[in-house]
């Protein structure tokens, strides 16, 4: 009798109840994020779509309010958050935040060693004739980023580096203001992008992978995306 | 010859003619509606101001709240959207005179008219009572400077000669009527959908002039730059809500999901700015209208012919792609709590409709229903746009189309590309 309830009413009861309920958390839900960023957000293979997994959450958060907002320009990534709170994204960011993954091997650079040489100069001291700060002011002793709102600069792709920069350049990123980064990728010339980006790519990852728990010093510029 | 180009002449000369007069006609309606003697209520206003999500067209992505500034996206070109602060490139010094004057007629207070891009067919129905509130409330916002960015119209649209041909053929000052044979909820429903909430704004069926039949124009259409339809209100196998239970329909416009259905794309917008901040009361009179909306079918145009093989080609890329989260028999998921995670794709409107411009769309760019109050943490769907291209994407919509039951037409990838370009095309 079961049986023939069941098919009966097969589309409605014992059809939902056939597949297994998906767990109310929220890595299941951020499997829509996923879809792009690769699993459990390690990046994409194309390089295109970031490594959010680990990142800072302060961070991700203020990305992706930034592309919900419309100061980052990726119409795909704007018009999926667009109906989504500060609180879901919070959440969703501290998800991402909160995952311990695996890094990819670094990329081998194709630079002459020379010029690696300068470009690792350039990221560890900055260069002070031009207001440049160090990457590592910011970003880390380490590069692996400092908590809670600079992201690392290791373990991602050079063409996403790449891309990131050049987008500061031309205005098609943004973050809040003041725009620090805006202001150094302006100052960068193509040539010492693409040889940090190199040097960058290049890098193992450090034994620990975590952000830094603070800045090294005093921050070197003032950050929109630094105040608390 | 001499006498054909004088006959042309004289008849260009009418035209030009006919079109001044137009324009000055509608530059001069007149309207003695005296302003409200209520006190000035500012919660009133700013309750208003939700209710017809103003701020959802008058505040650019990431600028300064009511600012304007937004491109609206229209068959005929972009419009921009103006300034509703208290700034002098907004609303500084508008009396409530003028303010009454553009949400009634239609009509800036330098006499320029709207474009009918701002809904004057809905607002026009505002009562003064209500409009003195809103106006009063705007004058209390944050004066932001944002000067209003000039149209980008094709020739003629974007002349006052256009507009006020325009208005003579679809646009009549008015006031809402009451109908006596309906309650006061109902009334009060169809005061609210048909005026300052402008349903028919995206829910009109409109012409190739962008015109429609009225403030309770319900029959549906293709959002031409959006790359959304807004289905009919008026046809239970679109998106009216006739055959509804009320209290799904009143969590439906609260949450942004009920019981399965969820508002995506610009209706998510809508729930975000305007349907989920309605009172009680308000969300009852509304579900009340909307349900009691009369029944009409929409017209499905020809679907592509059957072809088995692409058929197939969908069921395959179903099983791979979206049965995990869908179910093998496109019923749906649950999570833990017993809330529906995933919609059922058996039954589902959004598969079935007689455009498939809203499925292709969710399934290109993903989405998310609103996060809001009641229904706080939604689960989303991530794009497929770099996963499928337009023949899988004609394949997977035919299947789903065809499969449990479902007798939609099948379509075709020429259709696909064709929808996609009508996302983009101004």
């Amino acid at each position: 009798m079961f049986r023939l309830t069941c098919l009966l009413a097969a589309a409605l009861f014992c059809g939902g109840a056939a597949a297994q309920p998906v767990p109310d958390s929220l890595a299941q839900r951020a499997l829509a994020c996923t879809g792009c960023h690769g699993k459990e957000g390690r990046a994409a293979p194309d390089g295109y779509y970031p490594r959010l997994a680990g990142k800072p959450a302060g961070y991700l958060y203020n990305q992706l309010l930034n592309f919900r907002d419309g100061r980052r320009d990726y119409g795909l990534m704007s018009e999926l958050i667009s109906p989504l709170s500060d609180a879901y994204l919070k959440d969703l960011a501290g998800h991402f935040a909160s995952l311990d993954l695996p890094y990819p091997p670094p990329q081998k650079p194709t630079l002459a060693t020379a010029e690696l040489a300068a470009a690792e100069r350039l990221v560890r001291n900055g260069d002070a004739a031009r207001r440049l700060p160090a990457c590592t002011a910011c970003h880390g002793e380490r590069l692996t980023g400092t908590q809670p709102g600079v992201p690392g600069l290791l373990g991602l792709s050079r063409d996403y580096l790449n891309g990131q920069l050049g987008a500061w350049r031309s205005g098609q990123r943004r973050a809040q203001t003041p725009d620090c980064m805006a202001q150094i990728a302006k100052t960068l010339t193509v040539a010492e992008i693409n040889a940090a980006t190199q040097f960058l790519a290049g890098q193992p990852m450090p034994a620990d992978s975590h952000p830094a728990a603070a800045l090294p010093g005093p921050a070197p510029m003032r950050c929109g995306g630094l105040q608390p | 010859m001499k006498r054909l180009l004088g006959v042309l002449a004289a008849l260009a000369l009418l035209v030009i003619g006919a079109g001044f007069a137009v324009l000055a006609w509608q530059r001069h309606l007149s309207d003695a509606t005296p302003p409200s003697r209520q006190p000035v209520n500012l919660e009133r206003g700013a309750y208003l101001a939700a209710v017809g999500n103003c701020a959802g067209c008058h505040t650019a992505r990431g600028g300064e709240r009511l600012a304007g500034g937004r491109p609206i996206p229209t068959p005929f070109g972009t419009v921009f959207s103006s300034n509703l602060t208290p700034d002098a490139t907004g609303l500084a010094g508008w009396s409530a005179d003028d303010f009454w004057r553009a949400i009634h007629l239609g009509q800036s207070r330098d006499g320029r008219l709207l474009s009918p891009a701002h809904p004057i067919t809905n607002t026009t129905l505002v009562n003064r009572e209500d409009a003195d509130a809103l106006h009063a409330w705007l004058q209390t916002q944050p004066a932001a400077h944002v000067p209003r960015r000039e149209h980008e119209l094709r020739w003629p649209y974007g002349t006052q000669v256009a507009i006020a041909a325009w208005r003579a053929l679809y646009f009549s000052p008015g006031a809402y009527r009451p109908n006596p044979a309906r309650d006061a909820a109902w009334n009060r429903g169809a005061y609210l959908s048909q005026g300052l909430a402008h349903c028919s704004a995206c829910h009109a069926g409109r012409n190739a002039l962008g015109g429609d039949s009225g403030p309770a124009d319900f029959r549906g259409g293709l959002l031409t730059g959006l790359g959304w339809t807004a289905p009919s209100l008026l046809d239970p196998a679109e998106a009216g809500v006739q055959r509804w239970g009320e209290e799904t329909l009143r969590h439906w416009l609260r949450d942004g999901h009920a019981d399965g259905h969820a508002a995506l794309g610009p209706m998510a917008e809508v729930v975000l700015g305007s349907t989920s901040h309605l009172n009680d009361a308000d969300l009852a009179a509304m579900s009340a209208y909307l349900r009691a909306l009369p029944e009409q079918a929409v017209t499905r145009s020809e679907p592509a012919d059957p072809a088995p093989r692409r058929r197939e080609r969908g069921a395959g890329l179903y099983r791979d792609q979206c049965a995990a989260c869908h179910g093998q028999r496109g019923e749906g998921r649950r999570d833990e709590s017993g809330a529906l995670a995933y919609p059922a794709l058996a039954g589902s409107r959004i598969v079935t409709q007689a455009s498939a411009a809203n499925l292709i769309r969710v399934i290109e760019r993903g989405g998310f229903s609103p996060a809001t109050p009641g229904h706080p943490r939604p689960y989303g769907m991530p794009p497929f746009a770099g996963v499928l291209g337009a023949e899988e994407l004609a394949a997977l919509a035919s299947h789903l189309r065809q499969s449990w039951g479902h007798r939609a037409g099948e379509i075709d990838a020429v259709e696909v590309l064709r929808l996609r370009s009508a996302a983009t095309t101004h």
